[in-house]
């Protein structure tokens, strides 16, 4: 039942609460701190059930990080919420037009982000 | 521990991390070399800031983060140009955000004063203030997440009944691009209530065609007992725009029947979870998706883990291997010393020994490494505070920081704030002049303050710099006669003068400021340095400016000593402190006042002390002429001769304090085993001098002529 699941956010405390809510609901979780180490690890994991990034990080931001999955890694297909504070409209069309599925407003609750994966993923 | 209350901890420490990269980068842009990246980062830190303290409800952190975020976001799209008055206020944002984060971290006890900064930042974002503290706009997810009530009693009053949603969606292809499943949107309208679907295959084309990653299906779903239409638009919130999407409501009379169909013919229902209602959906996509279903299968059981060099240990658990390491090496000393007693020189094993030595002392050197840090993390404080000290003043500075990754261990950083702060301050409020004096004295109106770390020989030297006006010898002078603390014909050398600076109870400024303290002067600094094994002096030049350097040991976990015998006692005396050993000749002692004893080194009188009878050692030699005497040197007043019975050889000891077992005893620093199993007592230099200063009525006075004399 469990979905692995890649979390990729510079924050190591958004990276911890991300891991706790997610390993609580029974889903293999991967992390990676960066756009760059993001498209590392997913290299090294191959295809996972849903990613979840960050927008503002060091070295590739999350809207670079969604355009080079979309554009032809093994994850082209899989689901990707993007993870934001921010709730302006621009932001997330910004996120939606480089691939993104869906998003998560921060601060989140673990309910609201399992539903989020739900709603993306089977 | 509460995982939630670990992750608070993390949040905190990340804070602080942040802070220091934040404040980094605003130097950077006061200085105008930052570029895009390091204005970014200064960007990433508030936002990861405020990020995190939602997540545990901080809103006041919250508030001002928001604020200081938008001014940043401008800045970082160029809409905002980071013009030094702009950067100011920056700084002074990063000032206020790190109390914030204090404050959250203390539980939200201590209030943080931040109107002024948050009507400033307001007044560059063009926000208004009243608003910009105000959580961002509630979000359209947030608002769909209201509690419902649920009340199941049959006598509810006729509620009017819940409409039927007809909603007709039709995705584009840009829907399936970005991985969103027509499959599971109609399943989380499912989970709103019973519902009916039917698909629209019109638009689907002839094989021939078909284009794979077109988009041809509609669905028309009806969906029952959902009364809030805002539930239903939020299952396609992630897909408006993405599809052709339209709700509408068919009113049901209350007496309708609860019987519900809607013809759906040839379709499964979506209620039985059945998979076949997706196939079609599968088959319009790509065929990757069922291709890479293994290769995520085989990958679950790997966790890729984060590529970062360090970890991050408990320091009880460091402390526990830095103590392990030093009993080995007290156990190897005792091990060998006992073989070496018992076998024939040149025998092999005394090779292996001096192997084994060698090698355990390697191993020590690199576990206490493990405990030094960077100085930084004390000299990243700096800036904020030199910027506080000099509005307060009036002044205009620059602070110029050099070496401070320089490592030293991290007991030794934790203690270095206080001093240094306080000598920081004592720069900016005494040592530099306002800019009217600066400029009128041919200088610039911005002084500078030059802070800076280097090794040098096995211990880490920091220095203070000023470029103002220097120390004024004949006002210090003046001051220290009239205090008593030395005599009005005292015949005093200029470093002698400057180090009057350091007595207790001295304090050059006129009136004493809000800014260097009251009453708490440099004497207190001397006092942190010393207690930590290290010195302080100082250098002037009058109109040019002063500096202060500091001299401190790498670590506090080992030292280098001289082993002495006296009596029946061994005592290890620190190397750093010691100038030099010597065999006197009886003519060169002589009595001084009731009870002392000066010692004529090379034309200079020392006052003389034999440590025998100073602790009273049982078995002490008191005959001074007959002893060995050790030349010591004590921060600020001087130096004193010690007499012990005998050097028994020079090397590194393992400290071990005894404070929390048996409590300060003055003029013992701490305690050390000796390769024979022996407890050692290391003596504290500084403490046997200001003791046997007391104990022979010696003032500084009678120190400083017997110097000069």
């Amino acid at each position: 039942m469990g979905k692995t699941i890649l979390t990729v956010d510079d924050s190591r405390t958004m990276r911890d609460m991300l891991r706790l809510a997610l390993s609580g609901a029974g889903h293999t979780v991967i992390q990676a701190d960066d756009g760059v180490h993001g498209v590392e690890v997913l290299e090294k994991a191959g295809v996972v059930d849903v990613i979840i990034t960050d927008i503002n990080m060091p070295r590739m931001d999350g809207y670079g990080f969604i355009e080079h999955v979309r554009r032809g890694s093994a994850n082209k297909m899989t689901p990707i919420l993007v993870l934001t504070t921010e709730s302006e409209p621009a932001k997330k069309m910004r996120a939606r037009d480089a691939g993104a599925t869906g998003w998560i407003v921060k601060p989140f609750d673990p309910e609201k982000l399992l539903a989020a994966i739900r709603r993306v993923s089977p | 521990m509460d995982p939630m209350e670990a992750i608070k901890q993390t949040y905190f420490q990340e804070c602080d991390e942040l802070l220091l990269a934040m404040e980094e980068g605003l130097i950077a842009m006061e200085s105008g070399e930052a570029d895009s990246e390091t204005i970014n980062a200064v960007f990433r830190a508030v936002h990861s800031i405020k990020g995190g303290g939602g997540a545990f409800g901080f809103e006041i952190l919250v508030g001002f983060s928001h604020v200081f975020e938008t001014a940043m976001d401008l800045v970082r799209s160029g809409k905002l140009d980071p013009t030094p008055d702009v950067v100011k206020v920056l700084l002074r944002a990063g000032d206020k955000l790190s109390d914030h984060v204090t404050a959250a971290r203390n539980g939200g006890s201590d209030a943080v004063d931040d109107a002024e900064v948050k009507a400033e930042l307001a007044k560059l974002t063009g926000e208004d203030p009243e608003d910009a503290g105000a959580p961002a706009p509630a979000d359209f997810e947030g608002l769909a997440f209201a509690p419902v009530m649920i009340d199941i009693g049959d006598e509810e009053p006729a509620a009017p009944p819940c409409p039927i949603w007809h909603v007709r969606f039709a995705p584009h292809a840009g829907l399936y691009a970005k991985a969103n499943e027509p499959y599971l949107l109609i399943r989380e309208l499912g989970m709103l209530g019973p519902i009916e679907v039917t698909a629209d295959l019109s638009k689907l084309p002839d094989l021939s065609a078909l284009e794979p990653d077109q988009a041809y299906f509609a669905w028309n779903v009806a969906l029952k007992d959902c009364p809030d239409r805002t539930k239903v638009e939020e299952v396609f919130e992630f897909v408006s725009g993405d599809c052709d999407l339209e709700i509408t409501e068919e009113k049901v009379e209350a007496a309708a029947p609860a019987a519900f169909a809607i013809s759906a013919p040839g379709l499964p229902s979506l209620d039985d979870d059945d998979e076949p209602a997706a196939a079609p959906v599968a088959e319009a996509q790509p065929e990757e998706k069922k291709a890479a279903a293994p290769a995520a299968a085989q990958a679950a059981p790997t966790t890729v883990d984060l590529i970062k060099q360090t970890i991050r240990v408990d320091l009880d658990k460091v402390d526990r291997l830095v103590n392990l390491v030093g009993e080995l090496v007290i156990t190897q000393a005792m091990l060998s010393q006992r073989i070496l007693d018992s076998v024939q020189q040149g025998q092999t094993v005394s090779a292996g020994l001096g192997e084994l030595e060698h090698l355990l002392r390697e191993l020590q050197e690199a576990v206490m490494a493990i405990r030094t840090q960077p100085v930084k993390s004390v000299f990243q404080r700096m800036p904020r505070l030199v910027r506080e000290t000099a509005a307060q003043t009036g002044k205009e500075v620059r602070l110029e920081i050099e070496g401070e990754t320089t490592e030293v261990d991290k007991t030794v950083i934790e203690r270095l704030g206080e001093p240094l702060t306080h000598m920081i301050r004592n720069a900016v409020d005494h040592g530099l002049e306002t800019p009217a004096e600066r400029v009128a004295a041919g200088k610039p109106a911005e002084g500078t303050v030059k802070l800076s770390a280097e090794h040098r020989g096995g211990r880490i030297i920091i220095e203070v710099a000023d470029d103002g006006r220097g120390i004024n010898r004949s006002k210090v002078r003046e001051k220290a006669i009239e205090r008593g603390l030395i005599s009005p014909n005292a015949n005093l050398s200029d470093e002698e003068i400057d180090n009057l600076i350091f007595l207790p109870g001295f304090s050059t400024a006129a009136t004493v400021s809000n800014i260097s303290g009251r009453g708490v002067g440099l004497d207190v600094v001397r006092r942190n340095i010393m207690d930590l094994g290290g010195r302080i002096t100082i250098g002037s030049a009058n109109g040019k400016g002063s500096k202060f350097s500091l001299t401190l040991p790498l670590t506090l976990a080992v030292l280098d000593g001289m082993i002495v015998a006296v009596g029946e006692q061994t005592f290890v005396l620190p190397l750093s402190h010691i100038i030099e050993s010597l065999l006197p000749k009886s003519a060169d002692v002589k009595a001084f006042g009731s009870n002392g004893m000066l010692l004529n080194v090379r034309g200079v009188y020392v006052p003389l002390v034999s440590v025998g009878r100073l602790l009273r050692v049982p078995g002490a030699k008191y005959d001074l002429a007959n002893s060995v005497v050790i030349l010591v040197e004590s921060e600020g007043v001087g130096r004193m001769a010690l007499a012990v019975d005998a050097i028994v050889g020079q090397r590194q000891v393992v400290i071990k304090s005894f404070e929390s077992n048996i409590g300060h005893i003055d003029g013992i620093a701490a305690a050390t085993i000796l390769g024979d199993g022996r407890v050692a007592l290391i003596l504290d230099i500084d403490g046997l001098v200001a003791g046997c200063r007391e104990g022979t009525g010696g003032r500084p006075t009678e120190y400083q002529q017997a110097l000069g004399a």
